[in-house]
């Protein structure tokens, strides 16, 4: 079963295999040069000297100039988000649906090893392939991309971080999950409709949907976020009028860290007064500036720590793991149920059964049955 | 006798639908048994149902003594070729052995071998390039060098041309002669099964009409031509299967134990094809025969 299972997978594996060779090659070649400049950069040292956040922001810009970097650094996240969708849609959809269109079952399910063994080993074997493989891309992206992730999260708070949603799933351990989650997700849509190219553009609507609520709604709450109270900058500040006085509210200034949401407070008294005629900011006057120091303003600022990002990369991970193996298990439970069809239990009724027939007072013996 | 598939009851309902109903048969070993019916008589439903591939709504079905596909060791000893005999179409010819002799420990690749050979069939070409003949006999072979000891074929020959046909049939046949495996097949045209059955089961509307040997279904029936009779009065050990009259004219075909000795009667013998229509014939009321609704639960 395991030399089947290649034999009708090694197609799929060797594009993936080629897929990732050409991106190791491509990260391969042009890493020396970012790690060059990443050392050039004096950032190794920086904590000691406390001035990790110029150099960051130096070391940023230097290679936000660079024609291939920030196209290959996008890139590498596109793939990792990409990986696992195509695992989903070519690997995944048609391991059942395949068969069930074609109607191969009829000769797989029949030779001498049973229907559940045969899923066991197509899921066990494919789902590993699809994790490692996903493995070593990321692996790979994320060596790649490990200067400029540890640039961000010692320097800037500007520059957005791997914690942020849009890169967090493009590097580590979670695109394992997902490609263990997409590859399940696409043989329960093949399983269910039986029609490849359904089940592909099933699997690839739902996976898209997972991915975009997951950072909004999911990846938040996975730890209980942590809060910090920072003073407002005079020089990096939001203000609207509301009612009497100004909500005031700051910019977090938390290096690494993803900031999920920041809250001013309302202020009024006098020297909103003084600040209401401010209209370039609290700077723009010497009266202007002591207005506003003399609010000492604060904002609340609710934030998931840089320190949280593995903690927060394995959970999700199993998450979605658990996910993978609800959804195999399905798969199990459909393929079973396939062979069972509607199975009842005798006391329930089947449509129109004989026992209805036998209890019926005159059931005529040469009444004509629905063929099939 | 033993019985390498004993229903009782069996049903299969498709949503609202019965596929089969009620069917209660058991067919004999060491035999080569047609399964006839018409399309819709349940047969391809039967089958499935006999390899496992479904499983029943109701009632109960044994094949070689074990609920189908029940285990490994269960499904080694059943051989099945589907209706449009699938195959793998990118998979190679020598693919298909190479996944027969993967998927059965019981794999008799001298035997694969030898038949592909005979065959002529190229072992490197792709299965889905192969001409339906060619497929129907790559199944057949992946079905037979499986060895095993009940072979179930769902219309083997349903889309071949007569000469495929008739090809197919007597690979068939060889092979049945020299492994001595019970077969199973089923189809819509007598004209197939008359060569090669030595059994018959006739399939309507999921119930069995008659079922027996082919000579003994041959030497019991007669058709029995003479003037206008009610066949009410016929003798007792005369039950009438078919009937048709003219003005002056009765036309009968009648099953009898008993050589029929009345002289007004021109008694011939009848074809496979003729007892077979007859009895598939659903204007033919034929009560003894059929298997009683309420007598298994």
């Amino acid at each position: 079963m395991i030399r089947l299972t290649w034999r009708q997978f090694r197609a799929q594996a060797w594009v993936a295999i080629a897929a990732l060779a050409a991106i190791a090659i491509t990260f391969a070649l042009t890493r020396p040069s970012l790690t060059h400049m990443y050392s050039a950069s004096g950032l190794a040292g920086c904590q000691a000297r406390n001035d990790c956040g110029s150099l960051a922001a130096g070391f940023i810009s230097q290679v936000r100039a660079d024609a291939a970097y920030p196209v290959l650094y996008a890139m590498g996240v596109i793939v990792m988000f990409l990986v696992p969708a195509v695992i989903g849609m070519f690997w995944g959809a048609p391991l059942i649906a395949r068969e069930l269109e074609d109607r191969t079952y009829r000769l797989a399910w029949t030779q001498s090893v049973t229907r559940t063994r045969w899923l066991a080993v197509k899921l066990g074997l494919l789902g590993l392939a699809a994790m490692a493989i996903t493995g070593l891309f990321s692996l790979i992206v994320t060596w790649w991309a490990s200067p400029l992730d540890r640039a961000a999260t010692l320097g800037s708070p500007i520059l957005s971080n791997r914690m942020m949603p849009a890169l967090f799933a493009g590097h580590g351990l979670v695109p394992l999950g997902y490609a263990a989650f997409a590859f399940t997700l696409g043989a329960t849509t093949g399983a269910l409709t039986g029609r490849t190219v359904p089940a592909m553009a099933v699997t690839i609507v739902i996976f898209a949907a997972v991915q975009l609520i997951t950072p909004n709604f999911v990846r938040p709450y996975l730890i209980p976020p942590a809060h910090t109270t920072v003073a407002v900058s005079p020089g990096d500040v939001n203000w609207v009028p509301a009612g009497h006085g100004l909500l005031i509210t700051g910019r977090a200034a938390i290096p690494g860290a993803w900031v999920l949401s920041t809250s001013g407070h309302v202020y009024t008294g006098p020297a909103i007064q003084i600040l209401k005629t401010c209209n370039n900011g609290p700077t723009s006057t010497p009266a202007c500036g002591r207005a506003f120091a003399s609010l000492h303003a604060q904002t609340l600022v609710t934030y998931q720590p840089a320190s949280r990002y593995w903690a927060l990369q394995w959970y999700e991970t199993g998450i979605f793991l658990a996910a993978a193996l609800a959804l195999a298990g399905f798969c199990f439970w459909r393929i079973g149920r396939h062979r069972s069809g509607r199975t009842r239990p005798s006391s329930a009724r089947p449509p129109r059964t004989a026992s209805t027939l036998r209890t019926s007072p005159a059931p005529p013996a040469t009444s004509g049955h629905p063929g099939r | 006798m033993s019985a390498v598939i004993q229903t009782s009851g069996l049903g299969k309902a498709y949503r609202r639908t019965w596929a089969l109903r009620d069917c209660t048969l058991a067919i004999p070993a060491g035999r080569v048994v047609g399964l006839v019916g018409p399309n819709g008589a349940g047969k391809t439903t039967l089958l499935s149902l006999a390899v496992g591939l479904l499983a029943p709504t109701c009632g109960t079905i044994t094949v070689l003594g074990e609920r189908p596909a029940a285990g490994p060791a269960q499904l080694a000893r059943v051989g099945f070729v589907a209706q449009d005999t699938s195959v793998y179409a990118r998979m190679t010819v020598a693919g298909h052995l190479r996944l027969g002799a993967w998927l059965n420990p019981g794999w008799d690749g001298e035997l694969a071998r030898r038949r592909i050979e005979q065959l002529g069939l190229d072992p490197r070409q792709r299965a889905g390039s192969l001409s339906g003949g060619q497929r129907a006999q790559l199944a057949l072979t992946l079905a037979l060098a499986k060895r095993p000891e009940l072979l179930l074929l769902d219309e083997p020959v349903a889309s071949l041309d007569p000469l495929a046909r008739r090809e197919f049939l007597r690979g068939l046949m060889e092979s049945v002669a020299e492994h001595g495996v019970s077969v199973v097949l089923s189809s819509h045209l007598v004209s197939d099964l008359e060569r090669v059955c030595d059994y018959l089961v006739v399939l309507v509307a999921s119930r069995v009409r008659v079922a027996g040997e082919v000579s003994a279904l041959l030497a019991s029936h007669r058709r029995l031509s003479g003037p206008r009779r009610d066949p009410a009065t016929l003798p007792a050990g005369q039950q009438v299967i078919e009937e048709s009259h003219t003005d002056k004219q009765s036309l009968l075909l009648v099953r009898t134990g008993e050589p029929v000795h009345d002289p007004a009667w021109t008694v011939t013998p009848v074809s496979l094809e003729d007892l077979v229509l007859a009895y598939m014939n659903p204007a033919n009321d034929i009560p003894a025969r059929r298997p009683q609704l309420g007598a298994v639960s």
